[in-house]
């Protein structure tokens, strides 16, 4: 396998993670509501993973007490910013805060342990004879099948199903909705809660795929990222797709040009993801300019039915 | 007795301690349009959202087709056969207007290309019974306003509204739209569809209406018959007492000459070009007049001579003074005032009271604040003073202001413009959205403003309140200035055509 195939591999890997809480993300932030929660969640999803993988030996049962954990999470959030209306940035923060806490506090009894298995790979014997395809798709694992497939899914959903034209005007206006008979807060419960499940999925892929044991804090910040790449993808799963897998290779090219011995001191190579993510806003920004931004026009303001204009 | 289709009786709505609507009796039938009329603030609006499910009365009950109906959400009312037309339009931006209009749509849970096809080549259809045009498949933020209206429109109808709602239709539309609306209000109502509109505008009601109801300050006063009325009742109705409306007398202006510009080159937004060559010129003591359909260059203009763009070429003289470059606070310093279009987006700051909207533009001086520290007992009692001798409305000084009526929120507006003693006022569409009582009171202080010398640029679409007050009227089109007319030979007839780009014979010099 040359460098290229080697480095799409390791993008995909890396990227995968991205893209499932990146498209969490999207979900959440269609429906209005900001999720800076992402980090934390990821997290949460991390450890419930850990531990209850370790503790059954069942990865079904893994994943599903991670869905329900980080759902759980996401119905607080929406508790706190579609029916109490708090500030969605606060809320958002508070649960990256809550979730870093109490993940490293859950993982003490099982950190350093190895899982006792990763994500199944799913062997396509007819791909693999394909030549550099065949090297990338012919064994991917599930969680990054699924992931693909529910880019396509959501891609689908949000642009060709009137569920996707309800989400997109509760999104952005909110009011309208309303009085044509959608129901805002049960829209906005549903999104902000299967979004939240997804970037906990995100966590348990973390530690299925990429790093095979648990440590206190061992997203490093990908939450933050996913955060970015939501706005980077202009709230579109399609986008997300590349941009999520644009940094998993941004993130594993640092790390195999220190593997060639280059005298970049690995620090520099670390920070090449978040100076290319301000150049490339710099750019869309300026090619944008006289564009509407994509941004669900209600992105953080609670609905009120009886508020006065 | 005939049966309404729809009625409301003893309908009660409190806000707080304000009740915008107290026992409200309110009927309409099958195959009219009726026509509620009031000033802003009288609770139309309000009366109208309880029946169309956005707000909840308090008191009463609201029959439909002589059934006794529960609307407790937009839904119910949806169900119903009630749709409305909101003032601020339900539009979700970035939907095309197909996508707007089937949105409340629950059936059919994938929508391919071919059901999209369908769906267009149906609204089309439906638009085109009701002679409504509506571009289905650009997004609503490419669509002029009246295209948005006619989205709206076409919605309600798709939705199967045998009661249609218009709260202030005409407000956001051109003579010709109004026009063109009032037609397919014809229609609908020969469809035997129930027509309400709500308005504060006498002409339109005359022009359009069967019945009209007329609320004042929360009650319902009167239905007339149009054909049994007149403008003149339907004002004293309207505003509990008469109201003369005649075209002020004044003397010719002999002022010296305030504001001159001279071949005035400005681009927009978008890289388009706004002003062509524009000149004209202002003298103390006197009102211009701006006539002319909207975005053709007004909006650019008003923003340079304010200091909020800066131009590519000409001359801007003020004062005496050559004006280099844009500056809102060299604007301010030279006694330039502003009443911009929206006075919410850029003239007040909707949540903070009246002392802080007062003090926006006069809060450096040595009268107000000190080392930077604000002198708040001594802004307190100024702003009172104005508040006063402006007759503004507000529970106490410390109310936000965008809890006050629009009338209330432009004579605070008014206040702070004047009370720095501005030499020249640029004032965009002034008396916008506000009624009868609220528009004499700023034409009033226009006036009063030109009487102390200060002379005024007046950009309004309004051609009745320009002829009013203008001592000089100038047409601008396509960016530039192409007919001028003054007080005492100012024709309708002859600005509107200019208005529409047809020059006048002679080509006036400015």
């Amino acid at each position: 396998m040359d460098f290229t195939t080697q480095l799409l591999i390791a993008a995909i890997s890396a990227g995968t993670p991205l893209l499932l809480a990146t498209l969490g993300g999207i979900l959440n932030e269609r429906a209005g509501i900001i999720q800076l929660g992402a980090e934390g969640l990821m997290l949460m999803g991390a450890v419930t993973t850990c531990i209850v993988y370790i503790r059954s030996g069942s990865l079904l049962l893994a994943l599903l007490a991670t869905l329900a954990v980080t759902a759980l999470l996401g119905i607080i959030h929406s508790f706190l910013t579609v029916t109490l209306r708090a500030n969605q940035t606060m809320s958002g923060l508070a649960m990256t805060l809550f979730g870093s806490g109490l993940s490293a506090y859950l993982g003490k009894s099982i950190s350093g342990l190895p899982l006792p298995g990763t994500s199944p790979k799913l062997d396509l014997g007819w791909v693999k004879s394909i030549p550099v395809i065949g090297d990338i798709f012919g064994r991917l694992d599930v969680l990054t099948w699924f992931s693909l497939l529910l880019v396509a899914a959501l891609h689908l959903l949000i642009h060709h199903t009137s569920w996707g034209l309800h989400l997109k005007a509760v999104g952005d206006n909110p009011a309208t909705a309303d009085v044509m008979g959608i129901r805002v807060q049960m829209i906005r419960y549903s999104y902000v809660t299967a979004g939240a499940a997804l970037i906990g999925l995100a966590g348990a892929d973390m530690v299925l795929a990429y790093a095979p044991t648990w440590n206190e804090g061992l997203t490093a910040g990908r939450g933050w990222i996913a955060v970015g790449l939501v706005i980077f993808a202009r709230w579109n799963p399609l986008r997300a797709l590349f941009c999520a897998y644009f940094f998993g290779a941004l993130d594993s090219l640092g790390f195999r040009i220190q593997l060639l011995g280059s005298a970049i001191p690995p620090y520099f190579l670390k920070m090449i993801p978040y100076i290319v993510t301000i150049l490339v806003l710099m750019y869309l920004g300026y090619r944008n300019r006289n564009k509407p931004s994509g941004t669900p026009e209600s992105l953080g303001t609670p609905y009120i039915r009886e508020q006065r204009f | 007795m005939q049966n309404h289709s729809v009625e409301m009786r003893g309908i009660v709505k409190r806000f707080g301690s304000v009740t915008a609507s107290d026992q409200v009796d309110f009927s309409a039938n099958a195959g009219e349009i009726h026509a509620l009329l009031g000033e802003n603030g009288a609770g139309k609006s309000t009366v109208m959202s309880m029946l169309s499910g956005v707000y909840r009365a308090d008191e009463g009950e609201i029959l439909i087709h002589g059934q006794t109906a529960k609307i407790r959400s937009p839904k119910d009312a949806a169900m119903l056969g009630v749709g409305m037309v909101f003032q601020n339009f339900r539009l979700v931006q970035t939907l095309t207007a197909a996508e707007n209009i089937v949105l409340g749509e629950k059936s059919s849970f994938w929508r391919g290309s071919k059901w999209i096809k369908n769906k267009h080549a149906e609204i089309e259809a439906l638009g085109e019974r009701f002679g409504l045009h509506v571009p289905v498949d650009r997004p609503i933020w490419q669509l002029s306003v009246g295209e948005q209206q006619r989205v709206e429109i076409v919605k309600t109808l798709y939705r199967g509204a045998d009661i249609i709602i218009l709260d202030e239709p005409t407000s956001v539309l051109t003579p010709g739209e109004v026009e063109q609306l009032f037609e397919t209000l014809r229609v609908m109502k020969k469809a035997g569809k129930t027509v309400i509109m709500t308005t504060h505008k006498m002409k339109e009601v005359m022009a359009s209406s069967d019945r009209i109801s007329v609320m004042r300050k929360g009650k319902m006063i009167a239905t007339l018959d149009t054909a049994k009325t007149g403008e003149l009742e339907l004002a004293r109705l309207m505003v509990g007492r008469e109201v003369i409306i005649t075209r002020q007398e004044r003397e010719a202006v002999q002022g010296k000459p305030l504001l001159t510009v001279n071949h005035l080159e400005v681009t927009a937004d978008h890289g388009r070009k706004a002003l062509e060559g524009l000149s004209l010129s202002v003298r103390a003591g006197e009102i211009v007049g701006i006539a002319g359909v909207a975005g053709n260059g007004q909006k650019e203009l008003a923003e340079v001579l304010t200091g909020l763009r800066a131009w590519k070429s000409g001359e801007i003289v003020f004062d005496g003074k050559p004006v280099k470059t844009a500056s809102v606070r060299g604007a301010i310093d030279a006694g330039i005032s502003h009443v911009p279009e929206n006075r919410m987006k850029s003239g007040l700051a909707g949540r903070l009271g009246s002392v802080d909207n007062l003090l926006f533009k006069s809060y450096r001086s040595s009268e107000h604040s000190r080392f930077g520290i604000l002198k708040a007992a001594k802004n307190r009692s100024w702003s009172q003073e104005l508040v006063q001798r402006f007759n503004v409305k507000t529970p106490e000084l410390d109310t936000p202001v965008q809890q006050l009526s629009g009338g209330n929120q432009q004579k605070l507006l008014f206040a702070r413009e004047v009370s720095h003693r501005p030499k020249l006022m640029v004032a965009v569409h002034p008396t916008q959205g506000l009624d009868v009582g609220a528009t004499a009171g700023v034409h009033e202080l226009l006036m009063e403003l030109r009487g102390s010398g200060s002379g005024v640029l007046l950009i309004s679409e309004d051609l009745d309140e320009l002829l009013q007050l203008s001592d000089r009227i100038l047409v601008i089109y396509g960016g530039s200035i192409i007919g001028e007319t003054d007080h005492e030979h100012a024709d309708r007839e002859e600005i509107g055509l200019m208005m529409a780009g047809i020059r006048h014979r002679e080509e006036n010099a400015v």
